[in-house]
């Protein structure tokens, strides 16, 4: 162990590795900033709701019935984060398994937000399990469900982010200075980029799968034995529109960080982005006529459903698919962020259709979610940002790499 | 039962059948492992409403005393304080009383969905819960085509509660609580096999008191709890429109892909990597 220490600390220029990780736990910067300042109130607001929710049971902070068990904290933090942490395997995909170098660049970042979207979100999930203290029951097989489709999932979540920090684990090396460690750990990089996409295209449909069972309660527009092919599909559009979303506000924001070649290329990279989300949203709105089409459900389009399913469709799918395709062909990058923005408004009511809006659309009383399950969702995302930022001012992420890594190819 | 062309051809066929595989069916010894679940036939003919069987549920599980009477025009649900309701509709042959609770279904959707098993399709045939295992993620509410689970949302240590046919009562060698109760032998406890029998038999001997269908028999894949009913069951409040098939069958499709891609994926994108290899080196050559 001594030894370890001795090398880490050797390698990062003879400070010793602890008062080298005390400095850096440290926060820098200006504090009172418009995000902490909106921020700060709202993550202590949510600590107190989730004391009160573990104190008193789900039921005196959210508003879910017998009828909907499941509602914003499932539909949106785990169901619809998780899509948007898509970016990761498609990115990892087309640099590692397509050799698109061009992405490079933006791997890094990306895999860290897939991999914390994947803690903080299904971490979510705890809060809305109601015995937590169970959790690691199908982990350590009491008992082992194999028969569900939530067993697969949560498998892969744990195997999954495992995977993604191992992807992201040589930045983790180059920010200690460890350099042997850096060399082991970028040899892992490609096994758990295969192990990882694979992972990814199973869960992804998994949550789909996972309404299968709830076909009598879903309603029949976006209920179809095809769900879980479409969450996989649109779940490439949706990790990249992340991509394009966060790489745009990064490049602002961390622009300290970024260099100027990595600056210049960052348009290019939106551009080949746009093309391929126009391509994957084509076969998305395609699977999702041809599903159509075969639910023979022309009756159901004239009601007020049927509406709502027609703006979901035409105005969250079809009409940025056509703005991606057009702000490719005239290389305009603001409209490729604008499509992007849509494009996620599309996959949140997407998936909120499927879990929470479309699911027992009938019932009695319906589900609508409290303030209070909304301000804890954004304490999640919040405490993600944080996390995020903290990473990306300290390791080398967005910024190169540190001269001593060899930058042939790793 | 009128004989006509379709029944004619079926009854042939039927015998053709026994004719020749009839020995080997018979000559099979039973398994002493063969499945045979219990269940519990409840006839609405005879159900006089009086609540016996949800006064003797609520004893058996220590659950506070029913409040309500049924009513027309008032559906009471189940919920995490009672596990059967009885409620009464006005049917096009007057009042009808209908006993509600966990239907437990020969492949229910609730242990499929469970990741832990902690709900449970026990050999004998109820639906059981295990809190030791449940982590209440209610998977088996979104998944349970009656909507039978409950969830004790105001508990900081809650539970799913749901009928469990008496479990405990039925290791013991008893009947399940509210079958003992009922003192209009509306409830009957046996093995599903000798109730649909049963049932078949009630209908047969009195085609009109009864509609022609078992509730249970069929749908969701079949049910261990078995209605008859006067009237056609959507008077009743039950959805008719269950498929027929189990409810596990929906995600079976996707589960059995799961080894494929695992299977294929690794060595596809192992395969695609090898074969993009020179795009690498073409690029940096056109740079």
């Amino acid at each position: 162990m001594s030894n370890i220490d001795y090398t880490i600390a050797k390698d990062n220029d003879g400070k010793s590795i602890w008062k080298f990780l005390v400095k850096e736990l440290k926060p820098r910067g200006k504090f009172f900033t418009p995000f902490n300042i909106i921020s700060i109130p709202i993550m202590l607001l949510g600590l107190v709701l989730i004391i009160i929710r573990f104190w008193k049971g789900l039921g005196s902070i959210t508003n879910l019935t017998q009828e909907v068990p499941w509602g914003l904290w499932i539909g949106f933090d785990v169901v619809t984060g998780v899509a948007f942490a898509g970016g990761a395997y498609v990115l990892t995909f087309m640099v590692y398994i397509l050799n698109m170098r061009k992405y490079h660049s933006i791997v890094r970042v990306t895999v860290l937000n897939g991999f914390l979207a994947y803690v903080f979100y299904a971490g979510a999930l705890l809060l809305d399990l109601g015995r937590p203290w169970n959790v690691i029951n199908p982990i350590i097989g009491n008992n082992f469900g194999t028969s569900s489709v939530l067993f697969l999932v949560a498998w892969h979540f744990l195997l999954y982010m495992v995977a993604e920090l191992i992807e992201f684990s040589p930045a983790i090396a180059e920010w200690l200075g460890a350099r042997r460690a850096r060399k082991i750990l970028s040899g892992m990089t490609i096994a758990a980029v295969i192990f990882g996409i694979t992972l990814s295209t199973l869960h992804q449909s998994g949550l789909g799968a996972l309404y299968l069972m709830a076909k009598d309660k879903i309603h029949p527009l976006w209920y179809s034995e095809f769900i879980p092919i479409l969450f996989f599909v649109s779940s490439i559009f949706a990790g990249l529109s992340m991509v394009i979303f966060e790489g745009s506000i990064s490049q602002k924001v961390f622009s300290d960080q970024i260099s100027e070649k990595n600056h210049k290329s960052h348009n290019g990279i939106l551009r080949g982005l746009s093309k391929i989300c126009t391509g994957a949203m084509f076969a998305y709105f395609f699977l999702q006529v041809l599903i159509f089409v075969h639910g023979k459900h022309w009756g159901l389009l004239n009601t007020t459903m049927g509406y709502w399913f027609l703006v979901e469709m035409i105005g969250f799918v079809l009409f940025p698919m056509m703005l991606f395709f057009y702000s490719y062909r005239k290389n305009n990058i603001l409209l490729i962020k604008v499509a992007a923005l849509i494009t996620m408004l599309g996959i949140i009511v997407n998936r909120l259709n499927v879990t929470v809006i479309g699911f027992r659309w009938d019932a009695a009383v319906q589900y609508f979610p409290s303030w209070m399950e909304i301000v804890v969702t954004l304490t999640v995302i919040f405490t993600e940002i944080w996390i995020f930022r903290w990473i990306i001012t300290r390791m080398p992420v967005l910024r190169e790499s540190p001269s001593w890594v060899n930058k042939k190819i790793d | 039962m009128r004989i006509d062309r379709r029944n004619f051809f079926r009854v042939l066929g039927v015998t053709g059948a026994t004719l020749t595989l009839g020995k080997e069916v018979n000559a099979t010894p039973k398994n002493q492992n063969e499945i045979e679940f219990y269940g519990i036939l409840y006839d609405s003919t005879r159900c006089v409403g009086c609540q016996s069987c949800e006064i003797a549920c609520a004893e058996a599980n220590n659950l506070p005393e029913s409040e309500g009477a049924p009513e027309i025009g008032i559906i009471r649900k189940t919920d995490e304080t009672r596990r059967t309701v009885v409620n009464a509709y006005d049917t096009s042959k007057g009042e009808v009383y209908v006993k509600r609770q966990c239907m437990h279904c020969n492949e229910p959707a609730c242990a499929a969905a469970c990741l832990t098993q902690a709900m449970l399709k026990t050999k004998e045939g109820p639906v059981i819960w295990r809190g030791e295992k449940c982590m209440g993620c209610r998977y088996c509410m979104v998944s349970c085509p009656f909507d039978v689970p409950k969830f004790e949302y105001h508990s900081a240590n809650p539970e799913i509660t749901k009928c469990d046919m008496c479990y405990d009562r039925l290791m013991e060698g008893k009947m399940p609580a509210c079958v003992e109760a009922c003192p209009a032998e509306a409830l009957t406890f046996g093995t599903r096999r000798e109730l649909v029998a049963e049932a078949r038999k009630r209908i047969h001997e009195n085609p009109d008191l009864y509609v022609d269908h078992i509730y249970g028999e069929h749908e969701a894949g079949g049910t261990g709890f078995l209605y008859l009913s006067p009237v056609p069951f959507n008077e009743l409040g039950f959805n008719t429109k269950l498929q027929k098939s189990s409810y596990p069958e929906l995600s079976k499709g996707f589960l059995y892909s799961v080894p494929t891609v695992f299977v294929l994926w690794p060595a596809l994108l192992l395969g695609i990597r090898e074969a993009t290899k020179n795009n690498h080196t073409k690029e940096l050559e056109n740079e």
